[in-house]
C-alpha cells in the first residue's frame, strides 16, 4: 500500500506539474499534426493506405520521444532527483510514477493523433487502437528508463533518441504489423510480452540508474 | 571512492592463468589450420560454389559476437549482483569486442548477400537485420559510456544497459522472425557443423587470445593509476 501511495504522490506531482506549467503536452500536440501534415505531403498520391499506416506508428514514436525528452527536465533543473532518491521509499516506484505520468500524455496526445490521422488519411480499426495503448505501455516504460539514463550524462538531449529507437524497433515492428495483417494475434501477443519482460527489467533494475 | 589496490589486481588476474604466448600460438595454429580446411579441404558447395566458403567466416563470428554480448551483460550483471571491482571493466572489453564482430558480421553478410541474391542489402535476411538492431543498440552503449565522467554511476548505467541487451537479442530476433517470412539458407543442416566447428574454435581462441592481450593492458593503466 505504501508502494502505491508513493505512486500516486510521485505521478500526481508530474500531473499537477503539467497542468499548471503546460510545458509537454501542447508541444506534442502540435508535433503530431505537423508530422502527418509533413507525411501528407512525403507519400506520393499512388501509394497505398498500408504505408500511411507506417506512418502512423513513426509519428507516435517521434511525438513519444518529444514527451520522453522533456519527462526528467524537472527533476534536472529544480535538483528534485537528490531528494527523490534520499526519500525512504523504493526508488522503482519514481519510475513506475513516471511512466504513468508520461503514458497520460502520450495517450492524450493519441486522442488527438488517431481522429486528426483518419480525417488526413483513414479510417483507424479497433485492433490498432489496441496496439498503440499495448505500444505505448512499452514505450513509456522503456522511454521513461532511458530517459533516466539520459538525463545524466553531458549529451542528454541528444542521447536519448539514440538509446531508445533500437529498443523501439521491436514495438514498431509488432505495432505495423498489428495494423496491417488479417489475423493480428500474434503481434498484438508479442506487443504484451515486450511490455512485460521490458517493465520486469525496468523495474528491477531503475534503483542502478539513480543510486551510486 | 578509490578501491584497495593490489586485491582488485590479483582478483582480476587469476581467472586469466594461461599465459599470453601459449594462446596466442594455439590461436595462431588454429586460425591457420581453420583456413587451411575452409580453403583445400572442403569441397565446393553443390548450389552456391566457392562464394559459400564465407559462411565458415560469417556463421563463426556471429556466434562470437553473440558469446562477447553475452559475457559482457554476464559482467555487467557481476558489477550490479556482486560490485566486483574490474567487473564492469570486463564488460565494457566484452561488449567492444562484440561489436567490432558485429561489424564484422554485417559486412561478411552483406558480401554473401551480393554474391548469393544480387544485392548488397536484404530486409529478408533475418540474421543480417538483428545483426543492424544490435550494432545500432551497442553503439548506442559507446555513446552513453563515453558521456558520463567515469565513476560508480556510470559502471552502473553501462552495466543496466548491457543487461537491456540480453532482453534485446530474443525480442528482436522474434520481432524480426514476426515481421517477415524466413529465408535465410539453413546451411547447418545441409552441411554438417563440424568445419564450422572448428572454425568457431579457433575464433573464441584467437578471441580469448585478443581480450586477454587488451585486458592485460588496461590492468597495467589500472596498476599505474592505483600506485
Amino acid at each position: 500500500m505504501n508502494y502505491l501511495a508513493d505512486v500516486r504522490a510521485l505521478a500526481r506531482k508530474d500531473l499537477l506539474l503539467e497542468l499548471r506549467a503546460r510545458d509537454t503536452l501542447p508541444a506534442m500536440l502540435l508535433f503530431v499534426v505537423s508530422v502527418f501534415v509533413v507525411f501528407h505531403f512525403s507519400l506520393p498520391s499512388s501509394s497505398s493506405d498500408l504505408a500511411a499506416n507506417g506512418l502512423l506508428w513513426v509519428a507516435i514514436v517521434f511525438t513519444a520521444l518529444l514527451g520522453l525528452g522533456r519527462a526528467f527536465v524537472p527533476e534536472r533543473e529544480q535538483r528534485v532527483f537528490d531528494g527523490l532518491v534520499l526519500a525512504p521509499s523504493d526508488r522503482s516506484a519514481i519510475w513506475v510514477a513516471k511512466s504513468i505520468a508520461t503514458f497520460t500524455f502520450l495517450a492524450l496526445a493519441e486522442l488527438l493523433a488517431l481522429p486528426v490521422f483518419a480525417l488526413f488519411f483513414h479510417g483507424v480499426d479497433g485492433t490498432t487502437i489496441a496496439a498503440v495503448l499495448l505500444a505505448d505501455v512499452g514505450i513509456c516504460g522503456v522511454g521513461t528508463f532511458v530517459g533516466a539514463m539520459a538525463v545524466v550524462t553531458r549529451a542528454r538531449d541528444l542521447l536519448l533518441p539514440l538509446l531508445f529507437l533500437p529498443l523501439a524497433i521491436p514495438i514498431l515492428i509488432g505495432g505495423v504489423g498489428a495494423s496491417v495483417v488479417d489475423a493480428p494475434g500474434r503481434y498484438l501477443a508479442f506487443l504484451g510480452l515486450y511490455d512485460a519482460l521490458f517493465a520486469l527489467v525496468c523495474w528491477a533494475a531503475f534503483e542502478y540508474v539513480v543510486t551510486e | 571512492m578509490r578501491r584497495p589496490g593490489p586485491a582488485t589486481i590479483s582478483a582480476v588476474g587469476r581467472r586469466y592463468r594461461i599465459p599470453l604466448p601459449a594462446l596466442a600460438g594455439a590461436s595462431l595454429a588454429l586460425v591457420t589450420g581453420a583456413l587451411a580446411l575452409v580453403f583445400f579441404v572442403v569441397p565446393n558447395d553443390a548450389n552456391q560454389g566457392f562464394s559459400q566458403r564465407i559462411f565458415y567466416f560469417h556463421v563463426s563470428i556471429a556466434f562470437t559476437a553473440y558469446a562477447c554480448f553475452a559475457a559482457g551483460a554476464w559482467k555487467a550483471l557481476v558489477h550490479l549482483w556482486r560490485r566486483d571491482p574490474g567487473a564492469d571493466l570486463e564488460s565494457y572489453v566484452a561488449i567492444h569486442q562484440g561489436v567490432i564482430f558485429g561489424v564484422l558480421v554485417l559486412v561478411t553478410g552483406s558480401i554473401w548477400a551480393k554474391i548469393s541474391w544480387g544485392h548488397w542489402w536484404l530486409w529478408s535476411e533475418n540474421q543480417l537485420v538483428l545483426f543492424l538492431v544490435l550494432f545500432l543498440f551497442y553503439a548506442a552503449y559507446f555513446m552513453l559510456r563515453f558521456s558520463v565522467d567515469p565513476g560508480p554511476q556510470r559502471a552502473n548505467l553501462c552495466a543496466v544497459y548491457a543487461l537491456f541487451g540480453v532482453v534485446l537479442v530474443p525480442v528482436s530476433f522474434l520481432a524480426i522472425r514476426l515481421s517477415q517470412k524466413f529465408i535465410h539458407p539453413v546451411v547447418f543442416t545441409r552441411h554438417g557443423a563440424n568445419f564450422g566447428g572448428w572454425m568457431l574454435v579457433a575464433y573464441f581462441v584467437s578471441q580469448a587470445e585478443l581480450s586477454g592481450k587488451w585486458l592485460d593492458a588496461r590492468l597495467r593503466e589500472l596498476r599505474r593509476a592505483y600506485a
